[in-house]
């Protein structure tokens, strides 16, 4: 059986910037694998070649062996990609519960069934008592989770997550990273983008580092902060040989 | 928590209902001639502002050219209707469908464009349609077509011929105005509905989660034109004559949505609330200020919509208590 998500050389310039370089590597079913990099590695680049929004110029991806790269959002979404952005964004006209709802009508055209179901989504992520509340009055916390309940109720194989935990308080970061690792008890398979190191590298099972949009390195996260080509590309070259 | 949803589009369907009790009764104690006129167009206008904020309003998609489908209608009932006897209660359905045909033909290059480009788009599209109209004799030209009364069927409904009493024209109208928000109250209720007010609070998202742009804006045209063509082809049978200086003209595009507009953009009672405020004040000014032409009463109309996006950018509807779905940040704004 194939990896859930291949990325197979996949390189991408906007212009004469290089945002991803010939980049490779697999997602495993049931993992949570960090995405990091200093910024501009070429993170929420790769995110958007993922999730359709962008056509690599060279390469290939893959999910569950069948090619998505060239796709649009739309159809990658129905083939089981969902994603939230790293900027917010929330259907500011609809409450909670509406903006779920959206996700949900992906799977099911009947607006009971949709109802039912983005409820059930809310009420996962922790929403269930703002499910009437305009989105655009939710906190910013309460806005990534929305993202990610919206996200969910497309009922996913894999969730894209573009820096879900950053810009959060240490309280709302920590319940941020449980409701993480809710959704992977949930057989879905995620990929994060996130800044936040002390929360991420318990969080995931592997990470890939990006810089200048090359893979620097790929494997367990402890094994992957003591690489001095990482430590160079974060910190400098004073700090590698410590 | 779903329960909220349903419980309040019940009370809609109630308050809907209600209102049709009531202004199907409006009419009958005023005799005035001049009044009931006002109260027909009135009605007609809030079915017209209804079905331009199907694509308009949920949708988000700003369309100028509804005078176009309002047009077609008007035209392809009265045609239908001079040139081959077919009567104007079957007529004004093949002209509703004409004009939903004309709404995907516009839509296929428009809707490539977005924001502004689309609504620039659609005011050039319009004012093509009335200058084709304009030069081609086959439906009239400049001179337009007159409905000539049929003496030997009289006073009908199938032929929605009305001389002796005018009144069944405001049950035309009333229907046609009942059916557009009956189609609306239906649609915020579908995926369609969901779908569209995705793709008008923030594509990028919408396409994130499985919603298709083009389609979905097609489909909002094609029932949004549809709709407006039936209302053209009721107002052509009701003044009995047209040309295009009075179903195709530009400025016909700005008055169809300003009701939605005044009244709240993408809610059910938006156009209903704004066609009871604006189309009174607009024919009062007219024919009081009447003299000195027809710009007073639009220059009324623009201090009024100042004024609305001023003080309530929710629109109207949001004073009555009825509840309004506020546009993006327009509460932040409020409280700030």
């Amino acid at each position: 059986m194939p990896p859930l998500l291949e990325v197979d050389g996949v390189s991408k310039s906007f212009g004469g910037v290089a945002a991803n370089v010939d980049i490779s590597f697999d997602v495993t079913e049931g993992e949570i694998l960090g995405l990091i990099g200093p910024n501009g590695a070429g993170k929420t680049s790769l995110f958007n070649a993922i999730s359709g929004e962008v056509v690599p110029d060279a390469g290939e991806i893959r999910l569950a062996g069948h090619r998505v790269s060239g796709l649009p959002p739309e159809q990658c979404a129905l083939l089981g990609i969902a994603r939230t952005f790293q900027v917010v964004r929330s259907f500011d006209s609809m409450t909670a519960l509406e903006n779920v709802m959206v996700g949900a009508y992906a799977r099911h055209s009947r607006t009971r069934v949709a109802m039912a179901q983005a409820s059930e989504t809310l009420a996962f992520t922790g929403l269930a008592a703002r499910a009437d509340v305009p989105a655009h009055a939710l906190t910013p916390a309460e806005k990534r989770r929305l993202e990610v309940a919206r996200a969910l109720a497309t009922e996913p194989r894999l969730l894209l997550l573009d820096e879900m935990l950053t810009g959060l308080t240490p309280v709302e970061a920590q319940s941020g990273v449980q409701l993480i690792r809710d959704v992977r008890a949930r057989g879905i398979t995620v990929m994060m983008v996130e800044h936040v190191m002390e929360v991420l590298l318990p969080l995931v099972d592997r990470a890939v580092v990006l810089d200048l949009g090359r893979v620097l390195t790929i494997g367990a996260p402890e094994a992957v902060v003591r690489n001095p080509e990482v430590i160079r590309a974060y910190l400098g070259d004073r700090y590698a040989a410590a | 928590m779903g329960t909220s949803i349903t419980r309040r589009r019940r009370q809609e369907l109630i308050i809907g209902v209600g209102l049709l009790a009531v202004l199907a009764l409006l009419p009958l104690p005023i005799h005035d001639v001049y009044t009931r006129n006002l109260i027909i167009i009135t009605v007609l206008f809030a079915g017209l502002a209804q079905a331009w904020n199907v694509l308009g309003g949920y949708c988000g998609q700003i369309s100028l050219s509804h005078a176009l489908y309002f047009g077609v209608g008007a035209y392809v009932s009265t045609l239908l209707l001079t040139r081959a006897g077919i009567p104007p209660t079957i007529g004004m359905f093949a002209g509703g469908a004409l004009a939903g045909l004309m709404a995907l033909l516009v839509g296929w290059p428009c809707f490539r464009l977005s924001g502004h480009y689309y609504a620039i788009a659609t005011v050039v599209v319009g004012e093509i349609g009335f200058l084709l109209a304009l030069n081609w004799d086959w439906i009239g030209g400049a001179t337009g077509i007159n409905i000539p009364y049929r003496r030997a069927i009289g006073d009908s409904w199938l032929w929605l011929q009305f001389r002796i009493d005018k009144l069944p024209y405001h049950y035309a109208a009333l229907a046609f105005a009942a059916a557009a928000w009956l189609v609306a109250w239906k649609i915020e209720g579908s995926r369609w509905g969901f779908v569209w007010r995705a793709v008008k609070d923030d594509p990028v998202a919408a396409r994130s989660l499985a919603v298709r742009i083009f389609p979905s804006k097609m489909a909002a045209a094609a029932i949004s034109g549809a709709l407006t063509g039936i209302g053209g082809a009721i107002y052509a049978q009701y003044v009995g004559y047209i040309d295009p200086d009075s179903v195709l003209y530009g400025q016909l595009s700005i008055l169809i949505p300003l009701p939605a507009v005044l009244g709240g953009v993408g809610t059910l009672w938006g156009p209903l609330v704004g066609a009871a405020v604006l189309i009174p004040l607009s024919e009062l000014t007219r024919s009081y200020l009447g003299g000195s032409g027809r710009g007073v009463d639009l220059m009324i109309y623009g201090a009024l919509i100042v004024l609305v996006a001023l003080a309530r950018p929710q629109g109207l509807a949001s004073l009555v208590g009825v509840r309004v779905r506020a546009p993006a940040g327009a509460d932040d704004a409020a409280t700030a």
